[in-house]
C-alpha cells in the first residue's frame, strides 16, 4: 500500500514518526504552514518556521525515504493578530520556491473581519502564484463556516476545482462535494473524524477527489491514520485500486496541479551511525 | 513527476571546481529540450538585468524553480550559472542564501568560489557548517572554505563531516589543508578515543585524514581496532 498523507504537521513528529509511517507505507507527505499551540508574536518567528518547511524538514524527511513538500501562508487564527499581520507581505518569495505545492492552510476560525481579509487575499496570491488552495473549515460552527468558505472562494480568483477543503465531516461533505472542490477528511483520535465513519462516508459519497488525512501535529493525534483508513477500507470490501486512489492518486493529482511535486526521494539509510538526525545533539 | 528527471544527473560534487563554460556545456548536452530553452532564457535575462532588483529580481525567481524546471539531478549546476550570468555579489549571494531553500543555499555554496575573489562570504560557510543538514555540510567544505576558513573552523568542518556521515572526499584540497596540521591530528586521535571507549567503530575517514596530516596524536587510534577491542585511550603499542 503506497501512501501519500496529504496534510501531517511532521515539525511537530519525531523521527519514529518518520520510521513508522516508512513502515506503514508513506512516501510523501504534504507539511500544511500551521499555528504551533503558541501564539507567535511577530513575522520574524514565521519566517524560520516556513524556512524550516523548505530546508531542514525535507531534509529530516529525506533520511527515512519520505517525499515532504509544503504548503505556505498565514492560519487563520493568527490572522486575528495585527502583530502577524505583515508576513502576508513576504508570502509572495515562499510561494515561488520548489516543494512549496499550495497556499494554506487559510480558512476560519472565529469567522472575524480580520479571517475574511487574509483568506480573500491568499485566494488571490495562490491564483497568482499558479497555486492550488488547501482551505481548512472551522471547528466550531463547521456547517456555517463552510457555507462562509465556499462563498469567499466562488468570489475569488481560484476555481473550485483548485481547492481543497478540510476537515469535512458527515455533515459538510455533501455541499462541499456539490461545489466541485477537492474533499479532505482528517482522521484523528475522539475529533474531527474516525476510520469507520470515514468508510462509511466514501461508501455514501464515493472515492473521487476524495483525500484522507492524519492531521498529526502537536496535539493527541496519529500519523499512521492514512494506513488504518487503507486496512479498513479492505476489509470493508474496497479494492486495492479504490485504497490507491484515495490514499496515492487523488493527492498526487491534487498538489500535482502545482507542477512542483517531486515524489523520487533519494533514500538514505536512516539507522546509519553517522546519520546527522540521530547525531542532533552531537 | 511533472518534471524532467534524468538519472544521471549533472555532478554536484564537481559544481564548484569545473569552470563555468564548461559547466554550461555538460549541463545543456544533458538537459531535455524543453529544460534546456527555459535555462538558455533564464541566463539571457539573468545576464540583461544582473544584480538585485527590488523585493526580487526575476533571476531570484528563475534560481527559485529551477529544480521543477530542470529536476533535482541538475539543480545545483542550473543555479551556479544563473548566478554566474546575475553576476551575484556579496549581497545578492547572501540575500539569496538568506532567503532560500536549502537547495538554492547549496547552489550559493557552490558558487562562491566562481564569484567572490576575498574572504568576504565566509559568515555564509560557517552559517551552513552549523546546520546539520549533510547536503549544506558537504558544499559548505567546498574550495572556498579550502581557500578561506580559518585554521579552527576548518578543522571543526572536517570533524563535523566525519561526525555526521559526509565523506571527506567532499572536503576540497583536504591533502593540502591537513598536511602537518598537528592539532587536527590530535582532534582526530581524541575523537577516535572517544569512538573507542565507546565501543563504536571508528570511521574509516578517519584514519585517511589522520594519515594525511603526517603526524601521530599521542591518541593514535589502531586502525584495525575492533569495536569491542580492549580499550585504552592513551594505547601506543602495537
Ligand atoms: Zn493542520
Amino acid at each position: 500500500m503506497r501512501i501519500f498523507d496529504p496534510h501531517i504537521h511532521m515539525t511537530s513528529r519525531t523521527t519514529d514518526d518518520y520510521e513508522a509511517m516508512y513502515a506503514a507505507g508513506v512516501r510523501a507527505v504534504v507539511e500544511p504552514a500551521f499555528w504551533l499551540g503558541q501564539p507567535r508574536t511577530s513575522p520574524a518567528s514565521f519566517l524560520d518556521y516556513f524556512d524550516a518547511l523548505i530546508g531542514w524538514e525535507p531534509f529530516r524527511a529525506a533520511q527515512y525515504g519520505i517525499a515532504h513538500h509544503c504548503t505556505i501562508a498565514l492560519n487563520p487564527k493568527e490572522a486575528n493578530d495585527p502583530r502577524c499581520l505583515p508576513v502576508l507581505d513576504e508570502l509572495p518569495r515562499y510561494l515561488v520556491k520548489d516543494r512549496v505545492v499550495a497556499v494554506g492552510e487559510i480558512g476560519y476560525d472565529s469567522m472575524t473581519p480580520a479571517e475574511d481579509t487574509a483568506v480573500a487575499t491568499q485566494l488571490q496570491l495562490a491564483a497568482d502564484h499558479g497555486l492550488p488552495a488547501l482551505v481548512h473549515t472551522p471547528h466550531r460552527d463547521k456547517l456555517a463556516g463552510l457555507r462562509r468558505t465556499l462563498d469567499v472562494v466562488r468570489e475569488s480568483a481560484l476555481p473550485m476545482d483548485r481547492v481543497l477543503i478540510d476537515h469535512l465531516n458527515e455533515t459538510t461533505v455533501k455541499e462541499a462535494k456539490d461545489s466541485g472542490c477537492w474533499l479532505g477528511f482528517s482522521v484523528y483520535p475522539d475529533t474531527k473524524m474516525d476510520e469507520e465513519r470515514m468508510v462509511a462516508i466514501l461508501r455514501a459519497h464515493g472515492t473521487e477527489k476524495v483525500l484522507v488525512n492524519s492531521a498529526a501535529d502537536w496535539g493527541r493525534s496519529d500519523p499512521l491514520k492514512t494506513r488504518k483508513v487503507g486496512d479498513l477500507m479492505l476489509a470493508e470490501g474496497f479494492t486495492e485500486d479504490d485504497v490507491d486512489l484515495v490514499l496515492w492518486r487523488n493527492p498526487v493529482a491534487f498538489y500535482g496541479l502545482s507542477g512542483r511535486l517531486d515524489l523520487d526521494v533519494a533514500a538514505t539509510d536512516a539507522t546509519h551511525e553517522g546519520n546527522s538526525i540521530l547525531r542532533g545533539g552531537e | 513527476m511533472t518534471h524532467p528527471q534524468d538519472p544521471t544527473g549533472t555532478p554536484a560534487a564537481g559544481t564548484a571546481l569545473v569552470p563555468v563554460d564548461e559547466l554550461h556545456t555538460v549541463l545543456t548536452a544533458h538537459l531535455p529540450p524543453a529544460a534546456r530553452a527555459w535555462l538558455d532564457q533564464a541566463l539571457d535575462e539573468a545576464a540583461a538585468h544582473p544584480g538585485i532588483h527590488g523585493p526580487i529580481s526575476v533571476w531570484e525567481l528563475r534560481l527559485a524553480e529551477a529544480g521543477r524546471r530542470c529536476g533535482a539531478g541538475h539543480a545545483d549546476a542550473a543555479r551556479v550559472l544563473i548566478l554566474h550570468a546575475a553576476r551575484a555579489d556579496l549581497d545578492a549571494l547572501t540575500r539569496v542564501y538568506r532567503q532560500g531553500t536549502a537547495d538554492e543555499r547549496r547552489a550559493v555554496l557552490h558558487a562562491l568560489p566562481h564569484l567572490v575573489p576575498g574572504p568576504d562570504a565566509v559568515p555564509l560557510v560557517e552559517d551552513a557548517l552549523r546546520t546539520n543538514d549533510t547536503r549544506l555540510l558537504a558544499a559548505a567544505a567546498g574550495p572556498y572554505a579550502a581557500r578561506h576558513l580559518a585554521p579552527h573552523p576548518w578543522r571543526h568542518a572536517v570533524l563535523k563531516c566525519l561526525f555526521t556521515g559526509v565523506p571527506v572526499d567532499s572536503v576540497a584540497d583536504l591533502a593540502r589543508r591537513s598536511r602537518g596540521d598537528a592539532e587536527l591530528a590530535r582532534m582526530l586521535g581524541d575523537y577516535a578515543a572517544e569512538r573507542t571507549a565507546a565501543g563504536r567503530p571508528v570511521p574509516e575517514d578517519l584514519h585517511r585524514v589522520l594519515t594525511l596530516t603526517g603526524t601521530v596524536p599521542e591518541t593514535a587510534p589502531e586502525p584495525e581496532t575492533a569495536p569491542h577491542g580492549p580499550v585504552d585511550p592513551h594505547g601506543k603499542e602495537s
